[in-house]
C-alpha cells in the first residue's frame, strides 16, 4: 500500500503481499492498544520477562542485566547487576505466606554457570551459587515441597537457604530443556528427544537425605523436544521439533493422544518453488505451547493450531500467522490469543465458531496461497484444512502491534496494564490500553488538584 | 534576493491603501494632517525617519581625563547601524550630563582618600538635531592610576523614538543596571588586585628607603641631619602615609559590598553572581573571605617595584581599557547583556508593550501556555516569576519608606555631619601643603561649579524653559514629582538638599550645550538608590562640601528636629554616627562594618533565592548575542535558494504530468483509496510566484521574530500549494507525528520549520521536532518527534529507510515532496480550514503566525475546559459505566466545544498533554507515550 512511496516496479519487497499472511489494515476497532511507551536499559536483546506482582515485573537478556520495571508508569525500578553473561533462566519465586520477610525473590540463571537470588524490592543480591558444572538452562520451583530445582547437564535439588539437597548424575550434553513439575513428587524432564521422570524422595523419618530417581525414560519423539507444559491435574503435554504433539497421562505417564499432521498437506509440491516462497518451509517445529480448559494451543512453526483435547483433534488453524517462526503465545481470559514472532511483530486472535462449515470447506489450492498475479479476496482468509472435516473454528485477527524492529522474544500480559513485550532490538515496549490510560490519568488529574486544594466541588 | 510573496505582498496592500483616498475626500476638519515624515520614508510608522541611524543601538562612551569624552564601543558593533551619526559629537553630550561629579581623594573630613560607592545615575536626554534620544547610565569605575581613582563611563541606549525611551525607562534601568553591576563587580575585584600589587610595591620601597636611612644614620654621627637624610626621611614619611591611604582604599573596596547591598534593590540578584564574592554564608565568613588575600596576592610571580617619589604625570601614561578595568569575564558577562538588551528593545514601542502585555497575560495561562507557546519566553518568564516575589518581601518595605519621607532622609545624613564639618576645618589646615592639596583643590572646584548652578536654580526648580537657545526640559509626571519635592524642601528653609544639588549639576552642564534637551533627570524610583545614597558614610562627602560651601549648616542645624522623622531607617542613623565618629578617629572601616552586618546577613540569604535565574539567563545569553549574520549563516540552507527552486517550480506543463501520474498510478492500486482534489490547480494558480526560495531556516530550536515570520510564511504557502494541507496539519494537531520525505535537505527543513507552528508542544523544554533524519527511524524516534524532516536517498540502502516508514506507517503520516503526495488519516473537521484557509486574505507570514497562535490559543482554551471539566471523568456515581462517561465526554465535546468529528481528537490530544503536564513532578523528565489510532489512511496525492 505505500508502493508509492518505494517506487520500484519489481521490487522483491513484495513477500508480505505474496504470502498468504493474513493481513488486517490500520483499521483495527477491536484492538485495544492504543498507546505505547518504549522502556530502554537492555544493551543486548531481552529474551525474558517474568512477572514478580500486580504491577511489577521484571526483564532479563543476553546483557546479563535484569530490570524491574513498573508496569504502570513504565519506571525503572532497579537494576540487578551480578552476571556477566547472558541469562538462561529466570524465574519468580513465591514469597512464602509465613515468612518474616515479604521480600519477593527472584532467581536468575546465567551462562556464566552461577544462580543468584535477588531481592526485588532492595535490589539487593541476596545469594550466590556457583558451583554448577554447567550452564542452567531451566529452573522450576516446587512449592509443595519448597524446594527448587535447576537443569543444566545434571539435575539438582535446592532448598529455599540454597543448599544443595541432592543431584543426579550426568543426564547428557545437551543439558535438560525443559522441566516441569507433575504430581506425585515427581518432574519431567525433556532432554534430548527423551523425556526423564524423576521422582523426588523428601526425608522422611528414616533418612535425613534428600534424594532424586530416575523413573522413567519415555521414548516417543523422533526429534528433540522444544517445548513441555502441564496442561491440567490429567495430563501435560510436550512438542517436538518435527512438529510432534503428544499429549501424556500425568498419572502414569502414558500417550493419550499424538497429532504430527502439522507437515505441510501438499507433497507434490515442487520443492524448490516452495523455497522460494519462503525461507523455512519446512518448519513445522513446535516452539510454544498454552493452554486452556478445553485447548492446547500450539505455536507450530509459523502458524497457529488450535487442539481441542476432548475431540483430540486440531479445531482451528492459521497455518502462516506470521512472517516467521512464532515465539511465544498466550491465551488471554477473553477467548483471545496472543502471539509473537521472529518478524517483529505482536499479533493478537480472536478464536471464534465458524458459522458456516460446509461453504468454506474445500478453499485448498496452491495457487491461493502463492498468490499468482492479482490477490484473490479468498487468500487473505483463514486457511484451515484438516483433510476430512472441516475445523468449525477460526482464529480470527483483531489486531497486530508493531513497533519492535526485531524479533519479539516474548511478552507478559497484565490485566490491568496491557501486554509487555521485549524483542531482539533491546527494547522493551509497553502497550497500554489508551482510553483506559486516558481515564486514569483524569482520575490523577483530580486527586492532585484535590491536594492542591485547587478543585471545586458544588456542595 | 528578495522573496516574490514578499513583492505580492506589498502590491497588494498598497492597493488596499490606495481605495480610501479613491473616496470623496472629508471634509477639511475631519481630516487627518499627514505624517511630517512621509517625505522622507515610506512607511509612517518609522520613527527613525528623522535620524541618522537606522536603528537602535546601545554606546558606550568614557569622559576621558586625558581626551575628554570619547566613544568606545557600539552594540551591535556595526557601522551600518549607527551610519551617519556623530558618536563623538553624542558622546560628548552624554558625557556631560553626568551628574555623579564623583569626588574621590582627601575629602575635608577625613585623613585618608574616600572612594565614593555613588549609585548609577540614569538619565534621559534628547537630542533633537539629531533625532536621537538616548536613556543614559552614567557609572565610575575605579582606576588607581587615574585621577582621583574614578574613570567616569556611561552606557547610553540610543533610539530615535523618544517615547520608547520614556515608557521603557524602567525596563532600561532594571537591564542597564544588571550590566553595570557586572563591570562595577570586575572592576572592584580588578581595582583590588591593582591595589594590592601597589601595597608590596610601597611596602617594597618602604623597606628599601628605610635600610638606606639606617645606613645614612649611620654614616654620619656628627649630630645633625644633612638634606639628604631629611629628604630620605620626608620620603620615608610620605611612602609610610601612602602605604596607610592605600591600606584604607584597599579596605574600603573590599568592604564595599557589604555596604553595597544594603542599599540597591535593582541588582542584589547579581551581586551574588559575581564569582569572587561571597553566596549565602554566614556575615563573618564573608568577612573572613574578604580579608583573605586575593589569588594574585598569593602569586609568587609578582616581584614588588620600587617606586620613585614623584609619579609620572598622567598624561605620560596609557590609560586602561575597558576591558582591563574589569576582568575580562565581567567584561564579556556585561557585553552579553548589553546586546541582551539591545534585542530585548529592538522593534517599535507599540511592539515591545503589546508583547510585555502579551507575557504578562501568558503567565498566567500557566497550565495551557507551554503547549504552543515559544519556551524561550516561557523559561524567561518563569525566571522573572521565581524573582517577582522574593524582592518585594525584602526590599520594597525599605525603598516605600524612603519615598514617604525622602526629605527627613536626606536631612539626617547632611545633619548629623555638622561635627564632622568642624573637624575638617582643622585638617585641611593641618595638611595643607601635603600632596593632598590637590584633591582639595578638586573639592573646591567642585563646589565652585555648585555655586554657579545656584544661579539656574529657581528656574530649573520650576521645571521652565530654561534660556538656552533651544534647552528645553520636558519635565514628565516623574520629573515633576521630583520637582514638588524641592519646592517643599525650599519652603522648609533648606535649599539645597544634596539631591538636587547634584540634578542641577547635570542641567548646568546641559545648559552649555546648544541643542540638549534634558527630558528627565531621574524618575522618583531612580531618584530613591540616590537618596538612601545620602545615607552612605562615604558618599556623604561629597555632599557635605556643598553644605559646607554653602554654609547651609545652620539650616540642617535648625532643622534637625526633622530627623525624628526618619527614625524608622535605623541603619542610616547608625551608618550616619558611625561615619561621624570615625572621621575623626582615622580608623573608620572597622566600625564601619558594625552596622552594616545585618543588612548583608538578610540579603544574601535573599540572594539564595535568587541565585539561580541569573545562571539560566546567562546561558541563555549567547543565543540572544548571536548577530544577524550568523543566524542566516548556516552553511547547509545557505545554498537552498538556488537547489531548492526545482521542485516548487510551477510549470503548468510538469504540474499536468504529475497529475496525470498520479491518475495513472491510481489506477494501478485501485485498493488504495485516494484523493485528487479539485482544488489543486485552482489554489496553485492563485499562488504562481511562491515558488522562489529565500528561507533559511533556524539551526536552534528557538523561534526569534524573524523565524516565527519566516516560519508563518511558509506554513501559508504550504496551505495555498498543497491541497491536502489540512489533513496534515490536522496529523500535527492530533500528534500523529508527520514524516516530510524528500530528497533536498534545505526544502525540508524549510517546511518543517513551517510546519512546526501547528506542532503542540509536550512540555516547554523543547517542540518535538527533528528537522532532518538520514537514519532509518525506530519506534522511539515517533515516541519523542512529531514532526521529523526525513532524506529520501536514491540510493538502494535507503530502501531500508522507506521499509520502516512503510512498517510503522500506522504511527506516522506520511507527506513525499518529491511525488507530492501526502498519506494520512482523512479530515473531515472545521477546524483546521478555519486555521489553514487557502483562500485566506492573509498575506504577510507574521500576521498569519499571529493568527495560527490566535486559533490554537483557542483551542488550548477548549482544551482547558475539557480537561479540567470534573463531571467528564469521573463517574457520578460507582455504579456508572464507562460508556456513559465516555458518551458525556463526546456530548460535551460536541455540543459546548463545538467541535466536530476529528477535531475532538485533537482538543482530546492536548487534554492528554495538559494532563501529563500538570501531573509532570518535575517539567521535562519522562518522555510522553505515543498515542495513535488505528484509523485508516489514504492517499492524497496532486
Amino acid at each position: 500500500m505505500l508502493r508509492w512511496l518505494i517506487g520500484g516496479s519489481r521490487e522483491p519487497q513484495g513477500l508480505a503481499e505474496k504470502s498468504p499472511l493474513q493481513t488486517i489494515g490500520e483499521e483495527q476497532t477491536q484492538n485495544p492498544y492504543t498507546e505505547l511507551l518504549v522502556l530502554k536499559a537492555h544493551h543486548d536483546i531481552v529474551r525474558f520477562l517474568v512477572r514478580l506482582d500486580d504491577y511489577r515485573f521484571a526483564s532479563a537478556g543476553d546483557d546479563g542485566l535484569v530490570v524491574v520495571w513498573n508496569a504502570q508508569t513504565g519506571e525503572k525500578l532497579l537494576e540487578l547487576n551480578g552476571h556477566t553473561q547472558k541469562i538462561t533462566a529466570i524465574i519468580a519465586f513465591p514469597s512464602l505466606e509465613a515468612c518474616e520477610e515479604k521480600n519477593q525473590l527472584i532467581l536468575t540463571a546465567s551462562a556464566d554457570r552461577t544462580v543468584i537470588v535477588w531481592n526485588c524490592d532492595t535490589g539487593r543480591q541476596v545469594q550466590k551459587v556457583s558451583c554448577f558444572q554447567s550452564t542452567v538452562k531451566c529452573l522450576t520451583f516446587l512449592q509443595r515441597l519448597d524446594v527448587w530445582l535447576s537443569g543444566g547437564n545434571d539435575l539438582c535439588v535446592w532448598n529455599r537457604k540454597l543448599d544443595l539437597l541432592c543431584k543426579t548424575s550426568h543426564l547428557s550434553d545437551t543439558g535438560i530443556s525443559a522441566l516441569i513439575e507433575i504430581p506425585k513428587n515427581c518432574v519431567v524432564a525433556a532432554v534430548g528427544k527423551e523425556l526423564i521422570i524423576f521422582r523426588l524422595v523428601a526425608p522422611i523419618e528414616g533418612s535425613l537425605e534428600w534424594n532424586i530417581l530416575e523413573v522413567k525414560r519415555l521414548l516417543d519423539h523422533q526429534d528433540n523436544i522444544l517445548s513441555l507444559a502441564n496442561i491440567n491435574d490429567l495430563s501435560f503435554v510436550t512438542g517436538s521439533h518435527v512438529g510432534e504433539l503428544i499429549i501424556w497421562d500425568i498419572l502414569d505417564w502414558t500417550m493419550q493422544a499424538c497429532e504430527h499432521n502439522f507437515w505441510d498437506p501438499f507433497p507434490q509440491l515442487d520443492t524448490q518453488q516452495e523455497i522460494k516462497l519462503c525461507q523455512k518451509p519446512n518448519d513445522i517445529s513446535i516452539h510454544h505451547l498454552t493452554w486452556d480448559e478445553e485447548n492446547v494451543f500450539v505455536a507450530v512453526g509459523r502458524g497457529l493450531y488450535v487442539y481441542n483435547l476432548q475431540m483430540k483433534r486440531v479445531i482451528a488453524c492459521q497455518k502462516t500467522a506470521h512472517d516467521s517462526r512464532v515465539l511465544h503465545i498466550a491465551k488471554l481470559p477473553n477467548r483471545q490469543l496472543i502471539s509473537c514472532s521472529e518478524d517483529g511483530s505482536v499479533r493478537i486472535w480472536e478464536l471464534r465458531e465458524k458459522q458456516q462449515i460446509a461453504a468454506e470447506s474445500v478453499p485448498t489450492g496452491f495457487f491461493n496461497m502463492w498468490g499468482f498475479g492479482k490477490v484473490n479476496k479468498q487468500a487473505s482468509q483463514p486457511v484451515k484444512k484438516q483433510q476430512e472435516n472441516a475445523t468449525s473454528f477460526l482464529l480470527e485477527l483483531i489486531g497486530d502491534l508493531i513497533g519492535h524492529s526485531s524479533s519479539v522474544e516474548m511478552f507478559l500480559y497484565f490485566e490491568d496494564h496491557g501486554l509487555v513485550t521485549c524483542s531482539a532490538d533491546h527494547l522493551i515496549i509497553l502497550w497500554k490500553n489508551g482510553e483506559r490510560e486516558s481515564g486514569l490519568r483524569s482520575l490523577k488529574l483530580f486527586q492532585k488538584l484535590e491536594e492542591n486544594g485547587d478543585l471545586y466541588l458544588p456542595a | 534576493m528578495i522573496s516574490a510573496p514578499d513583492v505580492v505582498a506589498f502590491t497588494k496592500e498598497d492597493e488596499y491603501e490606495e481605495e480610501p483616498y479613491n473616496e470623496p475626500a472629508l471634509p477639511e476638519e475631519y481630516s487627518v494632517p499627514l505624517f511630517p515624515f512621509t517625505s522622507q520614508g515610506a512607511n509612517p510608522w518609522s520613527k527613525l525617519s528623522g535620524a541618522k541611524f537606522s536603528r537602535d543601538f546601545i554606546l558606550i562612551s568614557e569622559f576621558s581625563e586625558q581626551v575628554g569624552p570619547q566613544p568606545l564601543l557600539t552594540i551591535p558593533n556595526d557601522t551600518k547601524v549607527f551610519g551617519t551619526f556623530d558618536l563623538n559629537y553624542f558622546s560628548l553630550r552624554i558625557m556631560s550630563v553626568d551628574y555623579q561629579a564623583s569626588f574621590v581623594g582627601h575629602p575635608p573630613g577625613s585623613a585618608y582618600p574616600k572612594l565614593n560607592f555613588v549609585e548609577d545615575s540614569k538619565v534621559v536626554l534628547g537630542d533633537s538635531k539629531e533625532g536621537a534620544f538616548a536613556y543614559v547610565h552614567h557609572l565610575t569605575l575605579y582606576d588607581l592610576e587615574a585621577r582621583g581613582f574614578v574613570r567616569p563611563f556611561c552606557m547610553a541606549y540610543i533610539s530615535a523614538d523618544q517615547h520608547k525611551i520614556m515608557q521603557q525607562f524602567q525596563e532600561l534601568s532594571a537591564e542597564f543596571s544588571k550590566a553595570s553591576e557586572y563591570l562595577k563587580s570586575g572592576n572592584r575585584k580588578a581595582f583590588a588586585v591593582e591595589l594590592e600589587k601597589k601595597l608590596r610595591d610601597l611596602d617594597y620601597t618602604r623597606t628599601v628607603l628605610h635600610t638606606e636611612t639606617e645606613i645614612q644614620k649611620k654614616a654620619n654621627d656628627k649630630g645633625f641631619y644633612s638634606s639628604q637624610a631629611i629628604e630620605k626621611a620626608n620620603e620615608l614619611a610620605s611612602v609610610e602615609k601612602s602605604i596607610i591611604e592605600h591600606q584604607d582604599l584597599l579596605k574600603q573596596i573590599r568592604s564595599y559590598p557589604h555596604r553595597k547591598l544594603r542599599g540597591s534593590d535593582l541588582c542584589s540578584g547579581e551581586v551574588d553572581h559575581a564569582q569572587d564574592q561571597p553566596g549565602p554564608a554566614s556575615t563573618t565568613s564573608n568577612l573572613d573571605e574578604y580579608a583573605d588575600p586575593d589569588p594574585y596576592t598569593c602569586r609568587p610571580a609578582y616581584t614588588p617595584k620600587l617606586i620613585k617619589a614623584k609619579s609620572t604625570k598622567c598624561f605620560d601614561k596609557k590609560l586602561k581599557t575597558l576591558e582591563e578595568l574589569c576582568d575580562t569575564e565581567y567584561f564579556t558577562k556585561t557585553l552579553a547583556q548589553l546586546s541582551h538588551i539591545e534585542h530585548m528593545f529592538r522593534g517599535d514601542l507599540c511592539y515591545l508593550l503589546t508583547s510585555q502585555i502579551d507575557r504578562a497575560l501568558l503567565r498566567q495561562q500557566h497550565i495551557t501556555n507551554f503547549l504552543f507557546e515559544d519556551f524561550a519566553d516561557d523559561d524567561r518568564m518563569v525566571e522573572k516569576q521565581e524573582s517577582i516575589p522574593s524582592k518585594p518581601s525584602q526590599d520594597r518595605p525599605p525603598s516605600r519608606s524612603l519615598e514617604e519621607c525622602p526629605i527627613p532622609q536626606v536631612l539626617i545624613s547632611v545633619g548629623s555631619y555638622k561635627s564632622s564639618v568642624e573637624s575638617v576645618v582643622i585638617k585641611m589646615e593641618q595638611e595643607f601643603g601635603g600632596e593632598d592639596c590637590k584633591e582639595v583643590e578638586v573639592a573646591e572646584m567642585n563646589s565652585f561649579d555648585l555655586q554657579g548652578n545656584l544661579d539656574y536654580l529657581d528656574m530649573d526648580m520650576k521645571g521652565s524653559v530654561s534660556s538656552g537657545e533651544s534647552i528645553e526640559v520636558l519635565g514628565t509626571e516623574k520629573a515633576t514629582s521630583v520637582l514638588s519635592k524641592s519646592d517643599s524642601q525650599a519652603s522648609l528653609m533648606v535649599p539645597l538638599s544634596p539631591q538636587v544639588i547634584r540634578s542641577k549639576a547635570a542641567s548646568h552642564r546641559t545648559i552649555s550645550e546648544d541643542s540638549i534637551e534634558v527630558l528627565s533627570t531621574c524618575p522618583s524610583e531612580a531618584l530613591i538608590p540616590d537618596d538612601f545614597k545620602a545615607s552612605y558614610p562615604s558618599a556623604i562627602n561629597e555632599e557635605e562640601s556643598y553644605a559646607d560651601d554653602n554654609e547651609g549648616a545652620i539650616h540642617f542645624q535648625a532643622s534637625i528636629s526633622l530627623t525624628k522623622l526618619g527614625e524608622p531607617e535605623e541603619g542610616s542613623l547608625e551608618n550616619t554616627s558611625s561615619q561621624a565618629d570615625s572621621c575623626c578617629t582615622g580608623k573608620d572601616s572597622d566600625s564601619l562594618l558594625v552596622p552594616l552586618t545585618t543588612p548583608v546577613h538578610a540579603l544574601s540569604d535573599e540572594d539564595g533565592v535568587v541565585s539561580v535565574p541569573p545562571q539560566r539567563y546567562r546561558q541563555k545569553d549567547p543565543g540572544f548575542c548571536v548577530d544577524f549574520a550568523v543566524e542566516n549563516a548556516s552553511p547547509s540552507s545557505r545554498d537552498n535558494s538556488s537547489e531548492g527552486f526545482p521542485a516548487y517550480e510551477l510549470d503548468p506543463g510538469q504540474l499536468l504530468a504529475s497529475r496525470d501520474i498520479s491518475k495513472i498510478s491510481l489506477d494501478n492500486y485501485s485498493d488504495t483509496t485516494s484523493y485528487v482534489s479539485s482544488v489543486a490547480s485552482t489554489s496553485l494558480d492563485r499562488t504562481p510566484s511562491s515558488a522562489q526560495l529565500t528561507e533559511r531556516t533556524p539551526s536552534s530550536a528557538q523561534l526569534t521574530e524573524r523565524h516565527k515570520k519566516r516560519a508563518g510564511q511558509n506554513a501559508l504557502k504550504f496551505i495555498r500549494q498543497y491541497p491536502f494541507a489540512h489533513p496534515a496539519i490536522y496529523s500535527l494537531l492530533s500528534g500523529r507525528t508527520l514524516v516530510v520525505l524528500g530528497e533536498d535537505e534545505a526544502i525540508v527543513r524549510k517546511l518543517v520549520t513551517a510546519l512546526s507552528i501547528f506542532v503542540p508542544n509536550s512540555s516547554c523544554c523543547a517542540k518535538p521536532v527533528k528537522h532532518w533524519v538520514s537514519s532509518p527511524l525506530h519506534i522511539t524516534d515517533f515516541q519523542k518527534w512529531k514532526l521529523i524532516g526525513l532524506q529520501r536517498v536514491a540510493s538502494p540502502a535507503s530502501a531500508g529507510t522507506l521499509h520502516v516508514l512503510s512498517r510503522y506507517s500506522r504511527y506516522a503520516s506520511i507527506l513525499d515532496l518529491d511525488n507530492r503526495a501526502l498519506r494520512c488519516p482523512l479530515y473531515r473537521g472545521t477546524l483546521v480550514p478555519r486555521l489553514a484557509d487557502h483562500r485566506t486574505q492573509i498575506k504577510r507570514g507574521s500576521t498569519y503566525y499571529l493568527h495560527v497562535q490566535s486559533m490554537l490559543t483557542q483551542l488550548c482554551s477548549k482544551a482547558f475546559l475539557y480537561t479540567f471539566c470534573h463531571h467528564l471523568h469521573l463517574p457520578a456515581h460507582n455504579k456508572e459505566v464507562e460508556e456513559l462517561v465516555a458518551s458525556r465526554q463526546a456530548s460535551f465535546l460536541k455540543l459546548n466545544l463545538g467541535l466536530v468529528n476529528e477535531d475532538a481528537k485533537v482538543v482530546q490530544y492536548l487534554a492528554e498533554l495538559l494532563k501529563l503536564h500538570y501531573m509532570q513532578e518535575s517539567p521535562g523528565t519522562s518522555q510522553p507515550m505515543l498515542r495513535f489510532d488505528y484509523v485508516p489512511s489514504f492517499l492524497y496525492k496532486i
